[in-house]
């Protein structure tokens, strides 16, 4: 192509506005995918969990979780007659391989899986002192990395312990509801590989999700009510003894 | 007389103030990001980086466009419900381009009993056996076949794990 000097000067004012969307990383969400049509959320049937560690392997997978460090785990519970107080916990490498048999022959043993509740009203996004991190207009709450200065602020305030800094990067990091896959209609990874359906994706905005007829015939929990976080991670069949 | 004496100290420190004001102003649209407050107090362009990630688990959906004749089967058995990738692991790249990764076949010994060694805590409904002692160490689908786990060497089922 022949630009002469003329058709270049035309061209530069042309090149300057472009290159303003180009450098603001215009979203690359799906065509179809309206952030104010939904609010999300999950749905954890703990009684279905055999912690078989799928799920923490699919997110480590999927969003390259460092080793030692996760965005989901399972924990196993032990707890001896009706001592709901003081629950014996144990989670080797979050789960990640499976458990192996445990040392306990009695009392209620049971599996919880974790990960961020993705609170609306998030105790970690009100203390970021830069703006890094956020609830997004469809619900899920989000590390702006770029923008993170890693002081760990919401680390501390985050009362799930669902936040670490990434040794790599030295940002704060979290569960991001595999926000890649959901803007492209895809379910999260955890979600995609429970093989038990313990998990499940809901989008509480979604007329049609099963979730509303879950939630209105079941008994569900949040981890924590009492910190009035908002937590949209439900839980069923969640013992007392869980914090 | 003036109204004012010797006010022009007031308008110099007037034209300091302005400066500095509007030198906050030029520094603040430098350094404040253009899609700052687009949807709240963040960056707005941070919700298209993360949504661009890319994805390593295809979704059993792309799965099934290719492997109809697997999902048939699996759809009779009692993993129905358990997704290729649960198993299979991470195929995106497969599912973009078959040639491009070659999927390696998952060791039932190990993959099986993830889910179905005994444990305490599991749910006493879900069907387990100890591993160890139920087979020795033979691979699982020696006699069950996982899309539909069911016995498959119905004859001589427990000869894989005798053997040893």
């Amino acid at each position: 192509m022949n630009i002469t000097r003329r058709r270049l000067l035309y061209l530069l004012p042309a090149a300057a506005i472009a290159w303003e969307f180009v450098e603001a990383g215009t979203p690359e969400l799906a065509p179809n995918y309206k952030l104010t049509d939904h609010w999300y959320g999950m749905l954890i049937d703990v009684t279905k969990c055999i912690g078989c560690g799928s799920c923490v392997r699919a997110c480590q997978n999927e969003n390259g979780v460092p080793d030692g460090y996760f965005r989901t785990w399972v924990e196993r519970y032990h707890i001896e007659n009706w001592d709901d107080e003081s629950p014996n916990v144990d989670s080797p490498d979050g789960g990640k391989l499976g458990f192996p048999p445990s040392k306990y022959t009695g009392g209620k043993n049971f599996f919880v899986p974790k990960l961020c509740n993705h609170c609306a009203d998030s105790p970690c996004t009100q203390v970021c002192p830069v703006g890094a991190t956020f609830v997004s207009p469809d619900g899920v709450v989000l590390v702006d990395s770029k923008y993170c200065v890693g002081c760990r602020y919401c680390i501390q305030a985050c009362p799930y312990g669902c936040r670490f800094i990434n040794p790599k990067t030295e940002t704060a990091e979290k569960c991001t509801l595999c926000y890649h896959r959901l803007t492209k209609g895809l379910t999260t990874a955890c979600v995609e590989n429970c093989p038990t359906g313990t998990r499940q994706l809901a989008d509480l905005k979604n007329p049609n999700d099963p979730i509303h007829e879950f939630l209105k015939t079941h008994s569900v929990q949040v981890l924590k009510p009492h910190l009035a976080t908002r937590s949209k991670t439900f839980y069923y069949g969640l013992d007392g003894s869980v914090r | 007389m003036k109204t004012f004496q010797d006010s022009g100290h007031l308008f110099r420190l007037a034209i300091v103030f302005i400066g500095a004001f509007v030198a906050f102003l030029v520094v603040r649209a430098l350094l404040v990001p253009k899609t700052f407050g687009e949807y709240g107090h963040y960056r707005g362009a941070a919700l298209g980086e993360i949504a661009a990630k890319p994805i390593n688990y295809a979704g059993h959906q792309a799965c099934e466009m290719c492997h109809s004749d697997i999902a048939e089967t699996k759809s009779h058995g009692k993993h129905a419900h358990v997704n290729c990738e649960a198993c299979h692991g991470p195929l995106d790249k497969h599912a973009e381009d078959p040639t491009a990764l070659k999927p390696t076949l998952p060791d039932t010994a190990v993959i099986c009993a993830r889910c179905h060694q005994k444990n305490i805590a599991k749910p006493t409904g879900f069907p387990q056996v100890d591993a160890p002692e139920h087979s020795g160490g033979v691979e699982c689908k020696t006699c069950h076949t996982p899309h539909t786990p069911v016995i498959a060497a119905v004859a001589e089922p427990k000869s894989a794990g005798v053997k040893k």
